[in-house]
Order: structure tokens, then sequence, then C-alpha cells
């Protein structure tokens, strides 16, 4: 607890401390990635269920709530509410199908995939409700005093402008970590692991297995719903490719596994590793190329592989097993 | 307060469980024997819900429970635990516990500290924070155990808890199953380790070829002449009786 | 004509054979793609989700062997196939094997990585911009009333036909192909025989990139490469495998000309965009209501 109040901290005053700009910029899309992460870890590191369509759930949010605005001026203080619930209900819907059928294992992760693209090619396919391939474009608010009444800063004054959305992605994260630390903590949280580890031991305790993923998988969909909100509010643009494409689901398992399954903490190591490394890369080895692209994503993929083979349990796994071995501990984590 | 009627189920051609009928008594301890294959794992299966019959009833307290969901049916009040056991293993000891007092108990500190009271009555107060993965054999056996009666059972399937354990362990068990019992939970349980049988049963039902073939106390049916072939084979007991026939 | 409620366009009857027929020949691609990924589900257990980057690397193959040298992207078979047998032999032996543990789904996430890391090395060091291998008979073909097929076409059909009975052939012939069946079948016991499965495997997973690179060969004159283009046939490529049945080859075929022919239907009825969402369709029902597929068995190659 007093480790994340020293993280919580730190992450509010970096804005103060860095000044504005690149940095900070850094710290805000490992933030963005770290929501996205905690939504799958939800599921996914909690839950032992491995979605690879997470998408399905940030584009649904995303859409919901640019479209609110967009077609029926709807304040986005208000849409963002839909936005997040609508998705959890998506969410439920989708893990409805999936576990009331009994799908485990890689064929869950293969109906997420295909609801992610089912979701794309319908947002592509009524341009009359989404805009189609063309996407939604926001007006843009500039008026100061209309800021905060549109969730837009840009024209808010230097600070809010230049760090309004860095406070609300830090928001959303710190929101979705202390949801996630309380879900350990509770009866929810507990049967969730137990159905992770294993589900029929857990059924014969008396867990209603079926129910339990449900309620992981909407929480997920809630808390990625929550970072597609970010998202439209920050770039006033949302468009099926950004939306439903496999980028978005790909970045959101990238994050927990790396930094470790199941820990509150994971999502947001392994979002600060993988993006400085590629930040770290594309700054070295992109520069002395002629800053071609991809030079990240394949620093992604291989240290996604190395960590499966090596660190079973991630950064968060070896970080414990190191302070065991320098505090005395019996080392064999 | 157990009854199972004409219980059956087959898998292909093959009638794991044919026409079973059987009672367990409130506050007694049951055991279920038979030779290996017999049915007796589909039986526990059929009546925690984790396998549907094809015929035949099952019900609990005076409750219909045929073809309920293993969760619904713990939560009614019976609770099996696994012949293969079945860990949380990336779970300490406690936390494997404390989800079965779950099942109670909403609050977070009242099932771990309902978790910890259990692990004391079987023995493994010292084991809290070990992972359940570092367990032995006998280890994880007890935890089965106590996972089970964490979520305050009024019977306790037991399937095979004893195999694999040595003499002085299995003695130590049969002292922890009979606190349980005197304590008001209802025993029914599989076991090929006779010994436990012998010591621990009220009462015995012989399982052979999906079928029940005998039901006495434990004395009655391990001298019965068709029990003693169904495990040694066609011709065993006239083989014995003559052995000790010839010894007389 | 009316479908759920909505007023759909009416067609006569050449227009949906025409378009059918189209279906048959785009399934055909989709069949051969297909081939290679139930091969290694049926015998490994993997959904291998670097299939598309490794059809795209087999793609890439292929144009350069035709841009350096000139060689006929047809005649290319003769490099990418055995290239693409020892690149999967390799990455099954010392990368995949290795690295999952034997879990499924850490499997599924290892070869997610490995497509992530083909994909974008592929965009670092081709860039991407599309490249289209130019053939002077790609516009030639045969008038079938219906529609027009071009060689292309034709010569995808034919081959896929082809590697699917060869390939059958290699399962039922020859030594190799018994111990991949026997693997496949009971994996204990076929080590108890002294089948070494870890080459077993190793060389099932070279075979289905093999099959992949043959593909490729056989796409590059129709379908212009880029570092994405797998993507477009994987989703589409697992459908056909799981409606057809995880590990049949009968059913990749079969699925892979079914899945072609909706889509074409779909795209005359629901448009060029809604269309495709008819195979995204198909793929969740499949898995929800018959996981098997039409010709599934539980370990199969049928």
């Amino acid at each position: 607890m007093a480790g994340w109040l020293i993280i919580a901290l730190a992450l509010a005053l970096a804005p103060l401390a860095l000044g504005s700009g690149r940095w900070v910029e850094f710290l805000e899309l490992t933030l963005f990635v770290a929501v996205l992460g905690q939504g799958w870890n939800v599921l996914g590191g909690y839950g032992g269920q491995y979605s690879f369509g997470n998408a399905v759930f940030f584009g649904t949010g995303a859409y919901v709530q640019a479209l609110l605005q967009y077609r029926f001026g709807i304040s986005p203080w208000i849409s963002l509410w839909f936005a997040i619930a609508g998705t959890a209900a998506v969410g439920a819907a989708i893990g409805w199908l999936s576990f009331r059928y009994g799908l485990r294992g890689s064929y869950f992760a293969l109906i997420t995939l295909a609801f992610a693209e089912a979701f794309h090619v319908l947002a592509r396919s009524f341009p009359s409700i989404t805009e189609g391939g063309r996407g939604v474009q926001l007006a843009l608010n500039q008026d100061p005093d209309r800021a905060l009444a549109t969730f837009q800063f840009n024209f808010a004054g230097s600070f809010l402008a230049e760090n309004g959305f860095y406070y609300t992605i830090l928001a959303v994260f710190l929101a979705s970590a202390f949801a996630t630390w309380r879900m350990e903590r509770t009866r929810f949280g507990a049967q969730l692991i137990a159905v992770r580890e294993n589900e029929d031991a857990a059924q014969a305790l008396g867990i209603d297995a079926f129910r339990v993923k449900l309620g992981a998988i909407s929480i997920s969909a809630a808390i990625t719903a929550a970072a597609g909100v970010y998202y439209v509010q920050k770039y006033l643009f949302i468009e099926p490719g950004i939306a439903f494409g496999t980028s978005k689901s790909v970045e959101a398992l990238f994050a927990p596994i790396i930094g470790g399954l199941g820990t509150v903490v994971g999502p947001l190591l392994g979002s600060f590793f993988i993006h400085g490394v590629g930040e770290a890369a594309k700054a070295t080895i992109g520069q002395a190329l002629g800053d071609r692209p991809g030079v990240d994503l394949i620093l992604f993929g291989t240290i996604l592989i190395l960590v499966l083979a090596f660190l079973p349990r991630g950064l968060a796994g070896l970080w414990a097993a190191l302070w065991r071995r320098l505090t005395g501990g019996d080392g064999n984590a | 307060m157990l009854e199972v009627r004409g219980l059956s189920r087959s898998f292909g051609g093959l009638k794991a469980v044919d026409d079973v009928t059987l009672s367990v008594p409130r506050g007694q301890i049951v055991s279920l024997i038979g030779p290996n294959g017999a049915g007796k794992t589909t039986l526990f299966a059929l009546i925690s819900g984790f396998l549907k019959p094809d015929s035949g009833r099952v019900s609990f307290e005076g409750r219909d429970i045929t073809g309920h969901k293993p969760h619904a049916i713990c939560r009614a009040g019976i609770v099996r635990t696994f012949q293969v056991v079945q860990p949380f293993a990336g779970l300490s000891v406690h936390e494997n516990i404390a989800v079965g007092a779950h099942t109670r108990l909403r609050d977070r500190d009242e099932a771990l500290e309902r978790a910890r009271e259990v692990a004391h009555r079987v023995g493994m107060g010292a084991m809290l924070d070990r992972p359940a993965s570092a367990l032995t054999i006998a280890g994880r056996k007890r935890l089965e155990l106590a996972r089970a009666l964490a979520t305050d059972p009024r019977l306790l399937l037991l399937d095979e808890v004893m195999a694999g354990l040595n003499a002085t362990e299995i003695g130590e068990l049969v002292e922890v199953i009979r606190a349980i019992r005197d304590e008001g939970v209802t025993i029914f349980l599989i076991e090929h380790v006779m010994q436990a049988v012998m010591r621990l049963s009220d009462y015995t039902h012989v399982l052979n070829h999906g079928a029940m073939i005998a039901s006495g106390t434990p004395r009655e049916v391990t001298s019965a002449p068709h029990v003693i072939e169904a495990y040694l084979g066609h011709g065993a007991a006239a083989r014995l009786a003559e052995l000790e026939a010839g010894h007389a | 004509m009316e479908f759920f409620g909505l007023t759909l366009p009416s067609y006569g009857w050449e227009t949906v054979l025409g378009s059918a027929v189209s279906g048959v020949f785009l399934g055909a691609i989709y069949a051969l793609v297909a081939l290679g990924l139930t091969l290694i589900y049926g015998v490994l257990h993997i959904i291998n989700f670097a299939h598309g980057a490794l059809l795209m690397l087999g793609m890439y193959g292929v144009f350069f062997l035709w841009k350096l040298a000139g060689i006929d992207p047809y005649l290319a078979m003769l490099i990418v196939v055995p290239g693409g047998f020892a690149l999967g032999y390799l990455l099954q032996r010392f990368v995949i094997g290795k690295a999952s543990h034997g879990r499924d789904e850490i499997i599924l996430l290892v070869t997610l990585g490995l497509s992530i890391v083909i994909e974008n090395g592929a965009l670092f060091f081709f860039s991407a911009t599309e490249r289209s291998v130019l053939v002077p008979y790609d516009l030639d073909g045969i008038d079938l009333g219906v529609t027009y097929a071009v060689w292309p076409e034709i010569a995808a059909l034919a081959g896929s036909l082809a590697i699917t009975g060869a390939l059958w052939l290699f399962m039922m012939r020859t030594d190799t192909g018994r111990a991949i069946r026997a693997v496949a079948r009971e994996r204990r016991g076929a080590q108890l025989v002294g089948i070494n499965v870890d080459h077993i495997f190793a060389v099932t997973f070279g075979l289905g990139t093999a099959i992949v690179a043959a593909a490729a060969s056989l796409l590059a004159p129709t379908y212009p490469v880029h570092p994405q283009i797998g993507n477009l046939f994987v989703l589409i490529a697992f459908t056909v495998v799981v409606l057809g049945g995880m590990g049949s080859f009968v059913g990749a075929l079969v699925g892979g000309f079914l899945i072609g022919i909706t889509e074409q239907l779909g795209r005359l009825y629901m448009g060029e965009s809604l269309g495709v969402i008819t195979v995204s369709v198909i793929f969740i029902l499949v898995l929800l209501l018959r996981p098997t597929g039409l010709f599934g068995q539980r370990s199969g190659q049928g």
C-alpha cells in the first residue's frame, strides 16, 4: 500500500518535475497502455481467460463516447457512463455466449478475436450510424470557459492544455488499479483466482464458475472502455481500425504478461518497461538506421517470447524473487 | 440424509453405474468399496453434480438434487474431494482453504480466520503459508480435506483420501475423520485401504461392475463370499474356505 | 428479396452463379492456407498465430526471387517450399517448443509474439510499400460463361487440390507420414516405440510452413505483398480450420470452398464492406455450436 502511495504521488508530480513535453507524453502513453493492460489482467491474469480481442471493449467504449456526443450532443461527462456501462454489458454478452458454451483456452482466445473482427466490420459498414471507414470526428471546442464542460483541454490554459489528459489517464489508471487491488481482497477475487487455478475444484467448493467469469469479463470490459473514453476525448476522433483493429488487443496483453500476470502492479510495470525499451530502441537503432518503423514492435514481440519462456511470473515475479534474496528470505521462489 | 434411487449412467456401451440404490444416514461414516473400475468415482461424480445421470434420483435431506450443478450441490451442503488431488497450485495453503470458507462467508477476513481454524483441525496449522505446490502427497490429501471442510458441509464425500499414505499418516487421518464425524458431519467415503475402512465405517456398500453387490457392516460384507470373489476372482471364496478348512 | 427486414438486391442466376464460381477460386486459396494450419493443429494441438506472418514471408521470398533473379513465381516454389520447411522446423524446435512449457494458451501467445516479430521485421526491412509480382499471363484465362477465370486463379485451384492430395499420400504412404499420424493419435505411445516426438513435431511444423510457402507462391501473381498481408488471411484460415474440423484435411478443403463461396455471395448481397462479416459470424457460430467442425475428430487426419 505504501508502495502505491509513492507511485501515485510520483506520477501526480511528474509533470511538475519533468516539465511538460516528451517525458510526460511518454508517461501518458505508458499509463494508457497500463489501463488497457489492467482491463486484460482482470480477466486474463486473475481469471486465466486469455482474450485476443480486448479491442472490442476499447472500440465499443470509444464509439459510444464519440457517437453520443456526435449524434445527440450529449455531454461527455454523461456519455462516459453510458460508454463504460454499455461496454460492460457487451462484455457480459460475449462472456455469456462464450462461457455458456464452455469455451476455454485457445477457443476462448479465438472467439474474442472473432468478435473484435465482427465489430470492426460493423463499424465500417453502417456509415449512417458510425460514419463508416472515415471515422467520427468530434467538434473542437475553442472556448476556454467550456474546457471542463466539453472535457477538452486544448484551449484551457497552458498547464491544463498540456497536462489535462495526462491527469485524466492517471486518474483512470489509479481507479483501475485500486479496483483490482480491492478485488484481490474480496470473495469474488478469491473465487476468480480459484477458477483460474482449477475450475473443477472451484466448482466442487461451491463456486459458480460461469458467474464468476461473467463478472470478470464485465469488469475487464468496463476498464478497457474507460481507456476508449480517454482516447476519444484526447484525439476527438475514432475510426474502425484504431477502435477494433488487432493492435489494441495485442497491446492490452503485452503489458500484464511482461509485467506479471495476476498482480496489481504488473500492467504498469510491463507497460513502463516495454515503452522504455521502445523509446530507447527508437532513439538508438531506429535513429542509426534512418528512423524506420517496426523496431519497437520487433523488440516487444521478442521480449514477450523471452518472458513467456523464462519469467512465467513476469517482471513482478522477478522483482519479488530478487527482493527475497536481498532481504535474506529462503530464496526459492 | 442422502438417498440414491436407481441411479444409472453409461459411457458408450459401458454401464459405469447400474441401477444403484443406497442411503447414507445422518451422523454415520459410510464407506463405498469395490475393485478398480467398479464405478465408485463415477457414482460420486453423479451425486456431486459433475456428471448427469441417465436415470435415477438423488435426494439430500429430503430435497431432490438430481442433475443440479456442482456449485449448487456444494451450497446445499454436500462437498466432494477428488481422488486425484486438485490443489490451487499457485496459492498458499491458507488461501486454498479460504476459497472453501468463502462458500459460506462473504467477508475476506472472516474466511481467512475460518480457514485458520480448519487448518488447525486437520493438523495443518503450521503449514498455512506454504505454497500448495510444495506439499507432500500426505499434505495435499489433508489440504483437499481441509478445503472441503471449510465449506461447512453436512455431508462429506471423500474419494480415496488415504491412498498413497503410510501407516502412521493413515492412523492420523483416521482420527481426523472420526473427529469430523463427532462434530456432526456425515461422511461417505470411497476407500481402498481396508484397514481404514474397517476402523472407520459404521456401514459399507460394495460396488462391482457398476452395481451394488452387498451392504452391511464392514465385517459382514468382507466375509461375504460373493464380495471376496469380486475382489479376487471367480472361485476365490471357495479356495479361501478350503484353505481355512485345511488349517482347522 | 427480404432478409430479416432488409431488402436485399435481387440478381439473375448468372450473377449469383458467377459469384459462387469466383468463390470457389477464392476458397481454393483459403483452403491451401488453412491446410498447413490444420496439419499443425492436428498433430501438435497448436493454434499457430504466426501462420499468416509466415505466408507473408513466403510471398516476399517469391517476390524477391522474381524481382532480383527473374524467377517465375510458380518456379519459385522449388526454393520457397524447402526454405519454408527449414524455417518451420527450426522455429518449432528452438523457439515455440522451448518457450511454451506445453500449455496451449502459452503456445498461442508465443506464436502471437513470433507473428509480431516477423511482421514488423518485414516492415523494418521491406517497408510498408505494396509490391506486386507481374506475370505476363495474369489477365489471360478461360471464359466460363458466368464468370471469367484468369490463369493464376486456375493455377491456385489446381495447386491446392494437388497439394492436398500430395499431403494425404505423404501421410498415408511414407514412414514419416505414419510416424506423424502415430504421434497425432497417441503421443506417449509413439514415444514408447522409439519415435522422437520433438523431431516429429518440428517436421510437422516444417511441413505446415512448407505448405503455406507453396500457397504464397500461388498467391503472389494475384495479391500484392505487404507486411500486413498475412492478417488478411489468418482469421479466415482459422475460420476454415474450425469449420472443417481442427486437424482434418478434407475439412480444410471443403471449409475453404464453403467460406470462399459464402464470402463472395455475402459481398454480392450485403456489399463489399459488410459482406466479409459472414466469415466472422460463421467463425463465432461454429465455435459456439459445433467446435468439432464438419469433419472434426478429437485428433485427426481425415
